[in-house]
């Protein structure tokens, strides 16, 4: 089983997902970075894959991907840096980013990369639903890697029973209306909306990120879903950090502790 | 407006798509904007009361049609019969008007409070913050901060109409930037917002709407080149290619009839091959980015490079979906000019026939020198706007 499905179905407590950015701060952080978020417990980790132009994203992350990148990170050197890396870690790994990156590595390259070293899952904001169906999913189902669909307040109830049909793995709810790293602090409109989703019993697991920081709206949303992710949050943490695995668990235990 | 294009092998497809180029690669926040817009675009525009109020401000307010002004001296000097169209007269300088008039009506239709917009050499801001103080609306532009610092006149004209200038301060400070920062504004807004964009770039249904609310240039020549000569049809069009407005504008209706070659002029920079450059056709390859599939400057990796263009209206790493397939099919020949041979013609133009074009515009007028058309081939050329936000730049440049 997918080590993604195999989480939801196995865990009974809230899941922490962490993202941060490969190649930042440094270049060589990228894989113990990895290994001290699953000392600290985590439960799951969304590796970004910076872009020149990550239009979901706020400044927090724009600028740990623009340091990223001239640090030298690439695709092809992510890969080669996480080529060991299930000799030291267990948990679900995501790799997050955009689509142009990943269509000039080559969909299906990529797709036997991800198989090769042990990534679960992908999330590509701004690969449309329409094109994942028709051009890609074979090719991901094919390599056992899972597409991670995002919703947000504005989705539609169709289309949220379109996307739950199809997706596998966990639903991405995006809490508000917002780049990442916007927003602090969640707002009765935005728990409106996370009741709304609960109430629609969606086959798929859901998580919720954007907008959590803490461990006051990790364990809001938690309570609506299935769990959530950090991301601006710890990048910042990340930034200010003197010592990555001692700031790292720490971080982790302020919001699991 | 003339829709005879719909069948054509050059007109967009159902699924937004130009060949293989196109799409709405944008992420789910932007869905429901973007699908708001693409289910009723076409129908808004075909309401007679759209047509009646479009029309009305094209020509009463815009000052349309403008002129397809015969050229002698330049046209003594090329040995052939070159023809402006003098896009420079709209009202606000540039042909950027015509599509801000038509997405402000939408806008209002759609029931929209806001405008927010991203600006390259600030002409697109300022026909967006025009046409804001026309109907009211509040208006928010993203500029680079490069940008603003060389196109300060524009800025200038924006905060007089009321707009508020945002700097862009991430990546090169050009256009990309502005449009990113456009995109994410329009994310955090995205219920009482219509994002405006300013070229044939962007998810689909915007590369269409903007292409058909250009397309009343290439309508006009027809009418004009028919008038003069009982013929509708040019030997030659020449346009000016950043994201491609203008040209795909001046070349639409003209895409069906093969007879009319239609020329596009990139920016090269200081040099295709000089690392400072902005020829996207010969420097990029198929990528995505701003929400379409287009050919773009990038890097093995797919980070997207930064481009380089004296004008900053044609420094943008990508080009619309329409134009890639226009380049890949062969339709339309793109060439590029560099900054130098820019000037030149600028300066030519103006010092010949008493007009000073924009930079972007002189790229077009540059190749001129290329073209070896025959005497009595007829040339026409989109001077897509006027030049005198760019005069410091051309001051400088020029040594005047």
């Amino acid at each position: 089983m997918n080590r993604i499905t195999a989480l939801f179905t196995q865990s009974n407590s809230p899941i922490l997902n962490i993202y941060y950015t490969a190649g930042y701060p440094a270049l060589s952080d990228t894989l113990p970075i990895l290994t001290y978020l699953e000392k600290s417990g985590v439960d799951m980790v969304e590796i970004g894959m910076p872009y020149s132009d990550p239009v979901a994203d706020g400044p927090t992350i724009q600028q740990s991907n623009d340091i990223a990148l001239s640090n030298g990170m690439s695709v092809k050197l992510l890969f080669e840096q996480l080529q060991e890396m299930r000799k030291k870690v267990g948990l679900p790994v995501l790799l997050m980013g955009y689509l142009n990156p990943v269509l000039q590595y080559g969909i299906e390259a990529f797709c036997r990369k991800c198989k090769e070293i042990g990534v679960d899952g992908v999330i590509l904001p701004d690969m449309p639903m329409s094109v994942y169906l028709d051009e890609y999913k074979a090719i991901f189902d094919s390599y056992g890697l899972l597409n991670i669909f995002l919703i947000t307040p504005q989705t539609s109830i169709e289309r949220i029973r379109q996307i739950d049909q199809v997706s596998d793995g966990f639903i991405y709810m995006v809490s508000s209306a917002s780049v990442t790293g916007a927003t602090s602090g969640i707002r009765e409109a935005t728990e409106n909306y996370f009741k709304r989703i609960k109430e629609m019993k969606l086959k798929t697991p859901t998580m919720i990120g954007f907008g959590i920081s803490d461990k006051k709206s990790f364990d809001t949303a938690s309570s609506y879903a299935n769990g959530a992710i950090i991301g601006s949050a710890f990048v910042k943490a990340l930034q200010q950090s003197s010592d990555l695995e001692k700031d790292i668990a720490s971080f982790v235990s302020s919001i699991k502790g | 407006m003339d829709h005879t294009l719909e069948k054509s092998a050059f007109a967009v497809d159902e699924k937004g798509y130009y060949g293989l180029f196109g799409g709405a690669y944008i992420p789910e926040m932007l869905y429901p904007n973007v699908e708001e817009l693409r289910q009723n675009y076409l129908s808004i525009i075909s309401q007679p009361d759209f047509q009646q109020e479009f029309q009305n401000l094209l020509s009463e307010y815009v000052g349309r049609p403008t002129p397809l002004y015969f050229a002698k001296r330049l046209s003594e000097k090329y040995q052939t019969q070159i023809y402006l169209k003098r896009e420079d007269l709209c009202h606000t300088g540039a042909h950027k008007v015509n599509n801000t008039i038509g997405q402000i009506l939408i806008a209002r239709k759609l029931g929209k409070k806001r405008i927010v917009a991203e600006t390259g050499a600030g002409q697109h801001g300022v026909a967006t913050a025009t046409v804001c103080a026309l109907m009211g609306l509040e208006c928010i532009v993203y500029m680079g901060k490069l940008d603003m610092e060389r196109q300060k006149p524009n800025v200038e004209r924006m905060h007089m109409l009321g707009a508020k200038v945002i700097a862009a301060t991430c990546g090169s400070q050009t256009l990309k930037d502005a449009t990113n920062e456009a995109m994410r504004h329009w994310i955090n807004n995205p219920t009482d917002t219509h994002y405006i964009i300013g070229s044939v770039v962007g998810p689909h249904p915007y590369p269409d709407m903007v292409t058909r609310f250009q397309s009343v240039i290439s309508e006009e020549i027809r009418k004009q080149l028919t008038e003069k000569f009982g013929n509708p049809n040019p030997d030659y069009v020449l346009a000016c290619v950043g994201g491609g407005s203008n040209a795909a504008g001046a070349f639409y209706h003209f895409l069906d009839e093969p007879e009319v070659k239609l020329i596009a002029l990139e920016a090269a920079g200081q040099g295709v091959s000089s690392g400072h450059s902005a020829a996207t056709t010969a420097l990029g390859k198929p990528g995505v980015l701003h929400g379409s599939k287009t050919i773009l400057m990038q890097t093995d990796d797919g980070q997207v490079t930064e481009p380089y263009s004296i004008s900053a209206g044609l420094d943008y790493p990508g080009i619309g979906p329409i134009h890639a397939h226009l380049f890949e099919s062969g339709r339309a020949q793109f060439y590029s000019v560099t900054d130098e041979e820019a000037l030149q013609a600028g300066l030519l133009l103006s010092r010949m026939e008493g007009i000073i074009p924009a930079l972007e515009s002189a790229h077009a007028l540059a190749y001129l020198e290329k073209l070896h058309a025959k005497p009595n081939d007829i040339v026409v050329v989109n001077l897509s706007g006027r030049g005198d936000k760019d005069l410091a730049t051309y001051s400088k440049a020029l040594s005047l």
